[in-house]
């Protein structure tokens, strides 16, 4: 079923041509694995110092202020922060060090889905998710709902709220600009532990499912990412479970766009049925209308027809009546008249 | 006729009414200038994890569901021909086509880049989202919301041929405004169904939709009840129904709106079962879950019953304003109070002020023009000119 639906609202999308990503699909039962070869990267939370220099490497490539506060400053630890239109993305603390215990960090930043859901919802269609992996962005179409930001199941989106003439939607971009020209995006080149690298997604879910193979105590056993809402371009390794991370890791390997726009396969009927629907309503209405007229109408007749016959048969009654009294009249007169010649002849 | 109705004209100009109006529209232009010279954060609490906050939640959430009693009314006096209810069509379908209007500005403001409004019609279109569906039947439907109510216009001008014109397409119009309607209520409940993570279960449905549709019937009823309360005291010498028509409306009403809630109140409980949530009643969103259910859609519902049996009007206007409170509540739980519920407390979202005050400068806009539009054409009486063209 949920197949089915996918397939409407693809074809509807590839109908407009519109959808680049995932809508190659002819038949509806066909399945998009994704673009092959495309690029990924992997984050080792377990490797993660929380030195936050993949925050300045990314303000640095996207010529974005650095972050205020300094390298080695532990008090940002404090809150859990997210992206900002200007701190695409941010290094957050989810367990203080305790004993031998080191803290856990997780980096936050777009995580460039498979089937993301920033693109789908976007009703100028500004997200493309290109072949070569990142999900990119085009201000040059964005009306500024932010429905991109509110979908978004990351929390990686950030917006201009300062902004009164162009605000644009926020996020990494994988550095696209960068892997074009055959270089590491900035926060995996300026990672000193080792905790980012870059490749192609199925090497780096090896790479992770080996790490996991090697140091079972060291690791969940889950690569985030691989499948969550049909998987993201960034994976992830944790040591501690990855709900303690702020990660939803148990959801539906079906996708959010999926999920959340089967409802529009709905919508054409109500256009084509409602029409013929209401048109039998309106006929119903006015032909229940003009049968009770014509009841009442021959109702009435009768009515008026008995009334007829009822006065009719009065107006008989009576003519029988004037007709009795004339007789009676005539005869009394007579036997009056009789009465009085035979009074007459005796006399 | 107009000129008795006091608004009308120099002498009634600083009435009590006009100057808190205009002070609180003053207010209102005076911040969206501050808003469309520095930016949304200057004027509201929105941030990148609550990017749509009160201007989403009420004046594009909930305005729209308030606004549904024009199609609402229209279909059962045209489609369904219930005659009797004749008398409330043109004031329902004229605070369809403002409410409509004020959603739109609401949007305005809300949006980073208002003036690219038609790009997703002009640009580039994104059919795959909800939202494009929404905005395309919004701007179809508060087109045909302002040719249901150009008769009252054109009588109040004198144009008869046109005036005739559209009382020929009345039914296709209402035909076209139950389609739109039946589209754009659902899809922007069906807005939320691409966040199973971020909106609180218990309001989190794939039936939402449906849930956003029925809701929206019951609001429009409801406006209907309480916008024919005000209007029938401030536009008294206007009304040319008896007061008893006029109660029995109400009473009709208030039978349909008893209907039509319990219907919600079905539909939410499937809900509940289908994703069996019932453990979650117990929590503390539960507990903000059955005040909305119980307090702003059972009571309501058991309300208007008893009012049409009793026929007692002040029920109905009671259960009427409930029904709208609840209406609004479900729309703020599900745009900011239950959604993100799993962020931390100093990321929620409180609007501001700022916020508040536009949202208030919205309706009250809307009360001004609907006056203005009243005092001068037959909305609330037939014209007696055109007696048998409506």
């Amino acid at each position: 079923m949920s197949i089915s639906r996918r397939g409407f609202v693809t074809s509807l999308a590839a109908g407009a041509g519109a959808l680049s990503g995932g809508a190659a699909q002819a038949g509806s039962v066909e399945h998009f694995e994704g673009y092959p070869g495309r690029y990924g990267l992997l984050h080792d939370t377990t490797l993660c110092v929380g030195c936050r220099s993949c925050e300045f490497a990314c303000a640095k490539v996207n010529s974005l202020p650095a972050p205020k506060d300094p390298v080695g400053d532990l008090d940002v630890f404090e809150d859990i922060r997210r992206t900002t239109a200007t701190g695409l993305t941010v290094v957050n603390r989810y367990r203080e060090g305790e004993g031998n215990q080191p803290p856990v960090y997780r980096k936050l930043q777009c995580m460039h889905c498979n089937e993301p859901c920033c693109a789908t919802v976007c009703l100028v269609h500004a997200f493309t998710k290109t072949p070569e992996g990142p999900v990119l962005y085009n201000p040059d179409v964005c009306i500024g709902c932010r429905y991109c930001v509110m979908a978004c199941p990351y929390y990686a989106l950030a917006y201009e709220y300062d902004n009164p003439i162009d605000p644009k939607v926020m996020r990494c971009t994988m550095c696209y600009p960068r892997i074009k020209e055959g270089l590491n995006p900035g926060c995996a080149d300026a990672c000193p532990a080792g905790a980012i690298t870059f490749g192609r997604r199925e090497d780096l879910l090896e790479v992770a499912r080996e790490r996991i193979r090697k140091f079972p105590d060291r690791y969940i056993n889950h690569v985030f990412g691989e499948y969550e809402f049909s998987g993201t371009s960034w994976l992830m390794l944790a040591g501690i479970p990855f709900h303690d991370l702020d990660l939803h890791a148990n959801v539906t390997h079906e996708s959010l766009p999926a999920i959340g726009t089967s409802y529009l396969s709905v919508v054409p009927l109500i256009v084509t049925i409602y029409p013929g629907l209401l048109a039998g309503f309106y006929a119903f209405t006015k032909r229940k209308d003009k049968l009770a007229k014509a009841e009442l109408e021959a109702a009435l007749a009768e009515e008026r027809a008995r009334a007829e016959e009822a006065s009719q048969a009065k107006l008989a009654q009576a003519a029988e009546k004037a007709k009795k009294d004339k007789e009676r009249a005539v005869e009394a007169a007579v036997s009056k008249a009789l009465a009085e010649q035979g009074k007459g002849g005796a006399s | 006729m107009s000129a008795a109705s006091g608004n009308d004209g120099r002498r009634g100009l600083f009435t009590p009414f006009n100057v808190v109006a205009g002070i609180i529209l003053i207010g209102g232009a005076i911040i969206l200038a501050v808003r469309f010279t520095t930016g949304l954060a200057s004027t509201t609490n929105l941030s990148n994890t609550n990017p749509w906050g009160l201007w989403i939640g009420f004046d594009v959430m909930a305005g729209v569901a308030l606004a549904a009693g024009g199609f609402v009314i229209s279909s059962a006096v045209f489609l369904f021909g219930m005659k009797e209810y004749r008398p409330v069509v043109r004031p329902a379908l004229l605070t369809g086509f403002l409410g409509y209007s004020l959603v739109v500005i609401g949007l305005l403001a809300d949006l980073g880049r208002p003036w690219r409004l038609p790009f997703p019609f002009i640009k580039q279109a994104g059919p795959t989202s909800p939202l494009f569906e929404v905005s395309l039947c919004v701007a179809l439907y508060l087109t045909t919301l302002f040719v249901e109510t150009t008769p009252a216009i054109f009588e109040w001008l004198g144009l008869k041929w046109w005036r005739r014109l559209v009382g020929q397409m009345t039914i296709v119009l209402t035909v076209f405004g139950l389609i739109l309607s039946t589209m754009h209520q659902s899809t922007l409940g069906a807005m939320y169904m691409v966040t199973p993570t971020k909106l609180h279960p218990l309001w989190y449905s794939s039936q939402i939709p449906v849930q956003f549709f029925i809701s929206a019937i019951a609001a429009g009823i409801a406006m209907i009840i309480i916008e024919g309360w005000i209007s029938h005291r401030a536009f008294h010498d206007q009304v040319q129904i008896t007061d008893d028509e006029f109660r029995n409306i109400n009473y009709g009403l208030a039978k349909g709106g008893a209907v039509v809630l319990a219907t919600y109140f079905a539909v939410k409980v499937v809900a509940l079962a289908l994703d069996n949530e019932w453990s979650l009643l117990t929590t503390g969103w539960g507990a903000w879950y059955l005040v909305e259910m119980i307090g702003f859609v059972l009571a309501p519902c058991l309300l208007f019953a008893v009012a049409h049996r009793e026929k007692n009007l002040a029920m109905a206007r009671a259960a009427a304003g409930l029904t709208v409170a609840g209406v609004v509540l479900n729309r703020f739980n599900v745009t900011f109070i239950a959604f993100n519920w799993t962020v931390p407390q100093a990321m929620r979202y409180a609007p501001a002020w700022t916020e508040v005050w536009v949202t208030v400068s919205l309706i009250t806009l809307g009360v001004v023009v609907f006056k203005w539009f009243a005092a001068r054409m037959p909305i609330m009486y037939d014209h007696p000119d055109y007696p048998a063209l409506h």
